[in-house]
């Protein structure tokens, strides 16, 4: 967690503030997308085709997420329905890989009840009437009343989680307090055993007190065996820490994904852009630590055990332990359904805001009307959603998307964009852009942070990141593996993985195309 | 949990809670700061009426 904050203060904010601020400089000049801003702003033509990635990141992680969306949408009738009163997680993962057509290509596509692919439809053309026909207005004044409902909804799960107990008496060491240790304790306890060259390998992780004793006494007689107590200190020096938190900075927030900039290009200069843009992280890290981390993965522990949690993501979490908390909770059904359709109505507000992007930049770059540019959009999002459907088996596809555009690209732009804000605008310009109409200030200490700290901070993560997800070298032992996205693309050939990274670059190579004949552009850097 | 897991969640909990209440607080006592904060408006200028 404090590494979290950390990265919070030191690339979360810097980041946000920057967005805001050089988005609404660009719009303040009549740009709205991301080439555009950073061709206005930097005066430089390459800097055009590196905003690229802030259209692609939206364009690209929508056609992934509208197929999450539609698993919330799913759940939340299948709950109605009571089809989801499971007596343990093996009967909620068994679901969920049905559902969502994890087992086998094409499976996802089937229109039952129980299948994702009847609330896919729904949810793509509802997302595209609501953006083409511009009655977004609506669906934005209903979630002024749902979103604080999905709150206290959450408020009302937590308070079902912290009272779990013990719910399995044949496991006492999975209970609530356990949870919380696992998720909240700063000094860890894990097993280790020694392999076949002597090296001593994490086998699991201990919270239990009794457990630790126990497994401190059973290593006390096996020399292969041994209990260590990893403190504070180490775990920050491990750089997968600092990696996962950085991750999840980027996405809890939404910085780096090229939505910010677009949306604040439409503020003008008496608009706040500093505390907009605090009074929104601030309400994301409310809703991350004090409702999220006191729910997921404490519930996750308290059914599944520390042992069965680890290596969990989040769609493990979320569509696989949250349904076991409903089916233990009076009125879990109506709470579940409740719950999965806020969650649906939070997630077309997301997906309306990345589409957004796209959006603009067709409207700048082609000259076409907003309506135009919402068919356009149309094709190429329905044609990448359709791909990722289709190939559902082991979620390889959305999985490779993920990786490439939703974490590696996130690290690329955010890089660029604090690289823009400190070093090209100026840090004592990009304030004076951010002060326009706020009613706070940045604290001075932060221009030291955005010009020095966040771009060597982020040059470092990603250097760690390059170096532990993609050449997969392993930090503790420095043995040097592959990641399996790049074995799937180089060494042992994955055809969907290839045909996930071909569709990202044709995309990329059209909106690259488009920026490079916008005459706009190039008068831009001709009038410099 | 252990004290230390206490602490250390009490405090992320007291600290992500503060920051949003001072948010709510700062939005809501500035004169006419409502009419200045944005977040993502779906509906942008470029919406034909």
């Amino acid at each position: 967690m404090l590494a979290y904050f950390i990265s919070f203060l030191l690339i979360g904010l810097p980041i946000c503030w920057a967005e805001w601020a050089m988005g609404r400089q660009g719009g303040l000049a009549g740009f709205n997308s991301c080439p555009g801003i950073f061709n206005y702003i930097t005066r430089k033509p390459a800097f055009k085709y590196l905003g690229v990635i802030g259209v692609l990141i939206p364009v690209i992680i929508y056609m992934y997420y509208v197929y999450i969306e539609a698993w919330c949408l799913g759940y939340a009738v299948n709950f109605l329905s009571g089809n989801m009163d499971f007596a343990d997680v093996s009967q909620s993962t068994s679901f969920w890989a049905l559902f969502i057509g994890a087992g086998e290509d094409g499976s996802a596509l089937g229109f039952g009840l129980k299948q994702v692919g009847l609330y896919l439809l729904l949810a793509f053309i509802l997302n595209f009437v609501l953006i083409y026909r511009g009655i977004s207005k609506g669906i934005e004044f209903f979630c002024k009343y749902a979103m604080p409902t999905l709150v206290i909804i959450a408020c009302v799960i937590l308070l079902r989680v912290l009272t779990l107990g013990t719910p399995d008496t044949e496991h006492p060491e999975r209970n609530v307090n356990n949870g919380l240790g696992f998720m909240w304790n700063p000094v860890k306890h894990v097993v280790e055993l020694k392999d076949e060259s002597g090296d001593w390998m994490i086998d699991h992780e201990v919270v239990d007190p009794a457990r630790i004793e126990a497994e401190e006494t059973a290593a006390a007689t096996n020399s292969a065996m041994r209990v260590r107590r990893i403190s504070m200190r180490e775990q920050l020096f491990n750089p997968q820490l600092w990696l996962a938190a950085a991750g999840q900075i980027f996405f809890s927030l939404s910085v780096g994904f090229g939505v910010i900039i677009t949306y604040s290009s439409y503020l003008n200069k008496k608009d706040d852009v500093v505390l907009s843009g605090l009074a929104a992280t601030s309400a994301n890290e409310f809703c991350e630590v004090a409702l999220g981390g006191l729910i997921t993965l404490p519930a996750a522990v308290t059914f599944l055990g520390v042992a069965g949690v680890a290596g969990m993501g989040t769609f493990d979490l979320g569509f696989k332990v949250l349904p076991m908390v409903f089916a233990n909770m009076a009125f879990g059904e109506l709470f579940g359904f409740l719950f999965f359709f806020l969650l649906f109505l939070a997630a077309v507000t997301s997906s309306l805001s990345m589409l957004q992007p796209g959006i603009a930049f067709l409207e700048e770059a082609m000259k076409i009307n907003r309506k135009q540019s919402v068919a356009i959009l149309g094709l190429i999002t329905a044609v990448g959603c359709g791909f990722v459907v289709y190939f559902s088996q082991d979620v390889k596809a959305l999985d490779t998307m993920d990786f490439w555009v939703g974490t590696f690209l996130i690290f690329v732009l955010s890089t660029i964009q604090i690289i823009i804000f400190g070093w090209i605008v100026g840090i004592e310009k990009g304030f004076a852009w951010a002060h326009e109409g706020a009613a706070i200030r940045i604290p001075a200490f932060f221009k030291f942070i955005m010009k020095y700290v966040s771009p060597l901070f982020l040059i470092a993560i990603f250097t760690l990141w390059v170096a532990a997800n993609v050449f997969g070298i392993d930090f503790r032992t420095g043995e040097a593996r592959y990641s399996g996205y790049v074995m799937d693309l180089f060494i042992e050939p994955n055809t969907v993985a290839r045909l996930s990274v071909g569709l990202i670059a044709l995309v990329a190579g059209l909106f690259i195309f488009i920026v490079a004949l916008n005459p706009d552009y190039k008068k831009l850097n001709k009038e410099k | 949990m252990t004290a230390a897991g206490w602490i250390i969640m009490i405090l992320s909990v007291a600290s992500v809670s503060t920051l949003l209440a001072w948010c709510i607080y700062k939005v809501v006592s500035t004169p006419h700061e409502t009419e200045h904060i944005h977040g993502f408006e779906q509906e942008t200028p470029d919406v034909e009426q």
